[in-house]
């Protein structure tokens, strides 16, 4: 039987880091998944944001729609012409129960055709708390280049020691 | 110091590096548009509280009767 899900590279965090990039990614699958567990050191915030950007390009090339849900409330946005990808309310922050850690799936689809690359991003907020969010996000890089480099930020804290970082790639045979 | 941590695929070697100034800049606009966004939601949710709440006045409820609906 073929292998058609398989580990890239992975990276679990000994210090923090505002990012971690997954850079020269082979061309030999037809999707990419990334799967992070994280958690940032944002102060005074018990949610924080997954923010992605693609092969160093920032610029006006992403936009994005997203859905979040609270447990007691529900809310929707859209972004257009902004530099980043964001992936709302998915990840643990300062103020969250402590050692919890949001977990996030990102699918690529065709992430090396000649087309602009859609994908999407759930994921789940831990919080032992009335309030924890759970969030999916469809996003759009407006490029065609194919996509050999991930970056994956936060909203403007650094991911804390333990957070993880893993990248697939998935092959259709 | 914020540090950035890349990993190449290709190669397994894993850089830890300071960020630039370049990208402390994007980093910090990048962030204000997260908060932003995260104040519109709560005040999105206020406002339908109120409007709710206002419903519920224009009924006559009591804030005993406001709390029993929730």
């Amino acid at each position: 039987m073929a292998t058609t899900y398989s580990l890239i590279s992975s990276n679990v965090l000994s210090s923090s880091a505002a990012s971690v990039t997954f850079s020269s990614i082979p061309s030999t699958y037809t999707d990419l998944v990334v799967r992070v567990s994280g958690r940032t050191d944002t102060a005074g915030q018990a949610i924080d944001t997954i923010q992605l950007q693609f092969n160093g390009t920032g610029g006006t090339a992403y936009s994005y729609t997203r859905l979040t849900g609270s447990g007691s409330a529900a809310a929707s946005s859209t972004g257009s012409s902004v530099s980043v990808i964001n992936g709302y309310y998915v990840l643990d922050a300062a103020t969250a129960t402590a050692s919890t850690f949001g977990s996030v799936e990102i699918y690529i689809p065709s992430y090396t055709v000649s087309q602009n690359k859609p994908l999407n991003v759930i994921g789940a907020q831990e919080n032992n708390n009335a309030a924890a969010y759970m969030a999916a996000t469809a996003g759009l890089w407006t490029n065609t280049a194919a996509i050999t480099s991930i970056a994956i930020q936060n909203g403007g804290g650094n991911y804390v020691s333990g957070s993880s970082f893993y990248l697939y790639g998935i092959k259709n045979s | 110091m914020t540090n950035a941590i890349e990993i190449n695929c290709a190669t397994g070697e894993v850089i830890e590096r300071p960020l630039t100034a370049a990208e402390l800049t994007q980093r910090e606009a990048d962030a204000k548009a997260a908060l932003d966004a995260k104040a519109a939601d709560e005040k999105a949710a206020a406002d339908k509280e109120a409007k709710r709440l206002a419903v519920y006045a224009k009924l006559g409820l009591t804030a005993d009767e406001i709390a029993a609906l929730a």
